[in-house]
């Protein structure tokens, strides 16, 4: 019935329900609660030719997303603008939980992470980073004569 | 009837499984009410809004392609799930709703109905 997003060992899996249970206790449980501050969140995970970052980060134009890597740093950068009506119209704010503003978030990168081969995606608000690992680094499965 | 015994039943297990809980901006003005809801990931096809008697109901599901053999090694977003339910005032009609889901971002508005808008009543002599 109920899964990880982005299952992994035991540990994670104890601290995950640890979470749940909390959360069950809490008058408000947010998203926002887990990583208090941080737009957009992070979800960062391997395979073995890869590194796959995720960012949710919804409501941009995706023209306007800044994607850099530097000295093996990937950075994410940009600006999301508010919903919220300007003051004089005749409106009142009664929820305003969204974040609006410039954000930029960075994530140290494995050496054995190809900057060349690269590749970024935006469907649904969430920014896809795939980014290769060196040829080199990859597994390779060696004939036996 | 029995038809409706199915929804109440779907929507008793919907209503229990563990969901992240979105951030929201909810303004209101004259015509009425405007939501919009963070929801990065979920398809429309994965996406229900609907109003049952006073109350509005968001229930997203993410729909995210991931390559397999993945481990994750740093996770903030633990669900593929949203759920909100938020509980609606009588001047509202919920006949009377939209919603249109854009680049992870629901955006609902429900028209006031037409009794309680505002009127400006002309004064005489």
């Amino acid at each position: 019935m109920d899964f990880s997003l982005f299952p992994r060992d035991l540990f994670a899996e104890v601290e995950r329900l640890q979470r749940q249970l909390q959360q069950a206790f809490e008058v408000s449980p947010s998203i926002r609660g887990l990583a208090r501050g941080t737009f957009p969140a992070l979800n960062v995970a391997t395979t073995p030719q890869s590194a796959e970052v995720y960012a949710f980060a919804p409501g941009l134009d995706p023209a306007s997303i800044e994607v850099q890597i530097e000295r093996g740093v990937l950075s994410i950068s940009g600006e999301r603008e508010a919903a919220l009506p300007r003051e004089e119209e005749r409106s009142s704010v009664h929820l305003n939980e969204r974040f609006s503003g410039r954000f930029h978030r960075v994530i140290s990168l494995t050496d054995d992470l190809d900057a060349n081969e690269v590749r970024a995606t935006y469907r649904e608000g969430v920014l896809h980073v795939s980014i290769q690992r060196q040829q080199a680094a990859q597994p390779r499965r060696i004939q036996v004569n | 009837m029995a038809n409706n015994d199915a929804r109440i039943a779907r929507e008793a297990q919907a209503a229990e499984q563990p969901a992240l809980v979105p951030p929201v901006d909810v303004i209101e003005d004259t015509e009425g009410i405007t939501l919009y809801a963070d929801l990065p990931g979920v398809p429309k096809e994965r996406l229900d809004v609907h109003i049952d008697g006073e109350v509005l109901v968001i229930d997203g599901e993410m729909g995210l392609e991931m390559p397999k053999e993945m481990e994750a090694t740093h996770v903030e977003v633990s669900l593929p799930r949203y759920r909100r339910v938020f509980t609606l005032s009588r001047e509202l009609d919920p006949l009377r709703m939209s919603a249109e889901l854009r680049n992870g971002v629901l955006k609902v508005r429900i028209h006031k109905a037409e009794h309680a808008r505002p009127r400006r009543i002309q004064v005489s002599g």
